[in-house]
């Protein structure tokens, strides 16, 4: 049993007691009570479990918590700055892309990740990027088409901000 | 219990307010203190002389002081939108914005809602009526309620976004401010109701996003897996690999001396593996530490009632009967051997399709708390009635003890319909004296599923000189459990498309055995059925060298009468003529494609939904197919949410793809093989192909969009792949045929 001390969504957070190899999922899950990161195979195969680790986005259910302290995680919880919604998540419910709901917060945090890193992705980045996320419903259609949504809004506040910069 | 789940539940505080003679005045208040309003709620139900009647103020409509109606949503959400355009249907003849609407989820009680089960796509077509007369009785007696005031009639008065007006006076009073009067009137009788026309429409056939996505793109709890209650201590439960072993020992005593483990120990079960089968449960403080503690679990299990059955053998069983009839004649008429011997062609096929599980993403779990000889379960089930009755067979006390909350699902497919995951958990809380979540692995999830059984078709089909159909035969070997019907899923309708529709036919069936259980899978029967049947009107239409459109066409142009039915749904022939001659047209159909591409055309009929499919697909040298895009379309009467509908119907194309081109499940000695997604390849983005959705939205009640598209997928992609390379595809999925993707 050890003691973590890990940075979840800009907050220090202690968790006493903890088995060694608990992997960063179930801890937030069911210790840090965010069960927004969901579970799907526990292998890395289906990417609901997908945070991030300084800004990349990596499978919770794959990686110890014992190796992060220090390092940036950020939740599906964490990715609104405060009441604003993050462009994905705004997409996201704009062209209703959720039928039952459970991989898109993996979906989400995958795309914002890609979003950081290539801020307009063209359909084959997109597929590359998303390839790891799977959606058993098969929103697949509406999850890239808001991600083009959101890259556009992202693109368009960028602009706004130049704008304001500027004047 | 939240806020206005607990309003609906606390609707007697009406009566006991007007008991102790209380103004409305006080009444509005009192009700504003408990941070309400008022409930008007109703429920249909049929009486026993089968008439239609209100019976008693119910829980689907709640008319808040600010003007906010609080609507129920009475039936399981898995994805298929339900949770969304139910409500939309009150709405709707309500008459309000749906921007005034806020949407719950209703408790399970069967006397005030009836039936609550998400399957059959029967949501809309068995809600449609009772919801919409269920609004418009809200809307009467609103009116009603403002013309009193106002000392004007009734029929002066009319309602807008949520208001009563009255044009003469031009006075209007907001439904929040009338809800307290409304609630004072005679329920008004059915009959006298008036329904919108389609017309007047304000909310149904829009795109309305899902009530819930605001909470899934926070992440905020909403699942089963997401489910905590105090006290709860978390399990996992461990059962023979083999179906229906039991427990000779386990090593009990290491595993309670793990870190983390609360208590380790053996359940019997029942005997029915869709409630209890036997296995060993571990208690932890955490998941992890419950999925750690398995590792160290050692069990020896007794298999001597267990599954021993081996996929390959019963293949090579199937194969060796193709040639006959079938031990039960299921339909018969004309003279199909006649027709045969004197067709100018026939052909034979075999057909092949195999087990699949439904994997929905969320793994099956259930928090469960039994205590004085009750039990709560909160349970993501598409049948929490259901789950009432097995839960309390299982545990042995009455239904009456068992309260279930209805909890959104991480996809359902048909999986959720048996609640073997709330009997296990309810057992194991019972056993250990403490709430408990039970969590399954994605292992679990496979190897304990009730899967979409395989299925084999021996077809048989003649052809006159000129080319159409004369005969029709299909050998229909399937599986059985008990031994005396074909399982879950794995029947053939006596009057199956396009048998009824053919002059000589010959329906029969074989039942194997198999003691791995089968499961309603998204369009049970339809989603293998259709493959094999809809693929060898293709091989008829190729062999008469006519076109394959013309065919259908020409086959659909008998009278509905006699076009048979599907899950006791009629085949309307003109409907089936409507959407094949649509989606034909927008795929243009007979019009050149790029160079290596070609189309594929299929048809189904499932859950009274009617729907044609074009693909076009292209192989390469390496047999490598693309499916670059599906022209659908579709009639299930008038659409209720436009978003959801199309959603829906790129799903099932989706899942339709993804399942006949690379998932199945071997099994031997009544094991699984497949474990995890890296043995299991669903669809991922990059093969997913662009699909356009066309909806005739015909003049008949609306029906269910959760299954009906998927079924002509499967035909409509091996069609195209015969029509770019000459090669048929009999067997799926199609990394079974030599081809991937």
């Amino acid at each position: 049993m050890a003691d973590f001390k890990l940075t979840i969504n800009g907050k220090i957070q202690e968790f006493k007691d903890m088995p060694d190899d608990i992997p960063l999922l179930w801890l937030l899950r069911d210790e840090a009570g965010l069960v927004g990161t969901k579970y799907g195979c526990g292998g890395g195969y289906c990417g609901s479990c997908t945070v991030h680790l300084d800004g990349m986005a990596i499978r919770s259910c794959s990686i110890p918590a014992a190796a992060l302290e220090g390092r940036q995680i950020t939740t599906i919880e964490g990715l609104a700055n405060g009441d604003s919604l993050h462009p994905l998540q705004q997409a996201w419910i704009d062209l209703d892309v959720p039928q039952c709901g459970y991989c898109q917060a993996g979906q989400i945090m995958n795309a914002a990740a890609l979003l950081d890193s290539n801020p307009a992705p063209d359909e084959a980045a997109i597929d590359s990027a998303m390839a790891g996320n799977l959606c058993r419903c098969g929103c697949y259609i509406r999850i890239k088409d808001a991600i083009s949504q959101a890259a556009t809004a992202l693109a368009y506040n960028a602009a706004e901000t130049t704008t304001e910069l500027k004047s | 219990m939240n806020d206005a789940a607990k309003m609906f539940a606390d609707m007697a505080s009406r009566s006991a307010v007007e008991e102790k003679g209380l103004s409305r005045r006080s009444f509005i208040k009192l009700s504003s203190v408990a941070g309400g309003g008022l409930v008007l709620g109703f429920h249909l139900t049929v009486n026993a002389t089968g008439k239609k009647e209100i019976t008693t103020l119910n829980a689907y409509v709640q008319v808040r002081p600010d003007n906010v109606m609080v609507i129920a949503a009475k039936n399981p959400e898995a994805g298929q939108g339900v949770k969304t355009s139910l409500p939309m249907i009150v709405a709707e003849e309500l008459d309000v914005d749906w921007a005034q609407v806020e949407v719950v989820q209703s408790d399970i009680d069967e006397s005030r809602y009836g039936m609550q089960i998400a399957g059959g796509s029967w949501s809309i077509p068995m809600n449609w009526m009772p919801l919409r007369q269920a609004g418009a009785t809200a809307r009467a007696m609103l009116l009603q309620a403002a013309a009193q005031e106002w000392g004007v009639t009734a029929s002066s008065c009319r309602t807008e976004a949520g208001s009563v007006l009255h044009p003469q006076s031009g006075r209007s009073f907001r439904y929040g401010e009338l809800a307290a009067a409304a609630a004072e009137l005679d329920v008004p009788n059915v009959e006298s109701l008036v329904l919108k026309k389609p017309s007047e429409y304000k909310i149904l056939g829009r795109r309305i996003t899902g009530v819930d996505n605001q909470a899934i793109v926070t992440g905020e709890p909403l699942f089963g897996i997401d489910q905590s209650v105090a006290g709860m201590k978390y399990a996992i439960y461990e059962k023979c690999p083999a179906r229906g072993g039991s427990v000779k020992s386990a090593n009990l005593e290491a595993v309670k001396k793990l870190p983390g483990v609360v208590d380790a120990f053996v359940l019997k079960g029942n005997g029915d593996v869709t409630q209890l089968s036997a296995g060993v449960a571990i208690i932890a403080d955490s998941t992890w530490a419950a999925f750690s503690a398995r590792k160290t679990l050692k069990v020896e299990w007794d298999e001597t009632d267990a599954a021993d059955d081996d996929w390959n053998e019963v293949v090579a069983a199937a194969k060796a009967l193709q040639t006959q009839t079938g031990d039960k004649l299921l339909e018969t008429h004309g003279d199909v051997d006649k027709a045969l011997a004197s067709a100018t062609n026939t052909l034979e096929a075999f057909y092949t399709y195999p087990f699949v599980p439904h994997a929905p993403m969320e793994p099956q779990n259930c928090t469960a708390s039994f205590k004085d000889g009750r039990c709560e379960l909160w349970a993501p089930t598409q049948t929490p009635q259901w789950a009432l009755e097995t839960v309390a067979n299982t545990l042995g006390i009455e239904p009456e003890a068992v309260t279930v909350n209805q909890i959104r699902m991480g996809g359902g497919f048909g999986r959720r319909l048996l609640n073997d995951f709330c009997c296990e958990a309810a057992a194991i809380s019972r056993h250990a004296g403490i709430p408990i979540k039970l969590q399954w692995s994605r292992e679990d999830d496979m190897a304990f599923d009730f899967y979409r059984i395989g299925g084999f078709h021996a077809l048989k089909g003649g052809l006159d000189a000129s080319g159409r159909i004369t005969a029709w035969e299909d050998h229909f070997i399937t599986f059985t459990e008990d031994g005396e019907k074909p399982t879950r899923g794995a029947s053939l309708d006596s009057n199956e498309f396009p048998a009824p529709l053919i002059d000589n036919t010959r329906l029969s069936q074989t039942m194997k055995h198999t003691g791995i259980p089968g499961g309603w899978w998204r369009a049970p029967g339809s989603n293998g059925i259709a493959f094999a049947v809809q693929g060898f009107i293709h091989e008829l239409a190729v062999a008469a060298k006519r076109d394959h459109l013309e065919v259908l066409l020409e086959l659909m142009s008998k009278p509905t009468r006699e076009a048979g039915e599907n899950a006791g749904k009629p085949l309307d022939t003109q409907r089936a003529a409507a959407v094949i001659a649509l989606a034909a047209e927008k795929a243009g159909w007979g019009q050149s494609l790029p160079s290596g591409h070609a189309h594929g055309l299929a048809f189904h009929f499932s859950h009274a939904g009617y729907f044609a499919e074009v693909a076009q697909v292209s192989v390469d040298e390496k047999r490598k197919v693309t499916l670059h895009r599906v022209t659908v379309a579709g009639d299930v009467g008038p659409i209720i949410n436009m978003s959801g509908a199309e959603n829906q119907v790129q799903g099932s194309v989706i899942d339709g793809y993804s399942t006949m081109a690379g998932l199945a499940v071997d099994f031997s000695s009544g094991r699984i093989k497949e474990s995890n997604f890296h043995e299991y390849p669903l669809l991922r983005v990059h093969m997913a192909p662009k699909i356009d959705v066309h909806f005739v939205q015909s003049d008949h009640p609306p029906t269910g969009l959760g299954e009906p598209a998927l079924p002509p997928l499967a035909a409509a992609v091996t069609n195209a792949i015969y029509a770019a390379t000459g090669t048929r595809v009999r067997e799926l999925p199609l990394s079974k045929s030599g081809f991937t993707v």
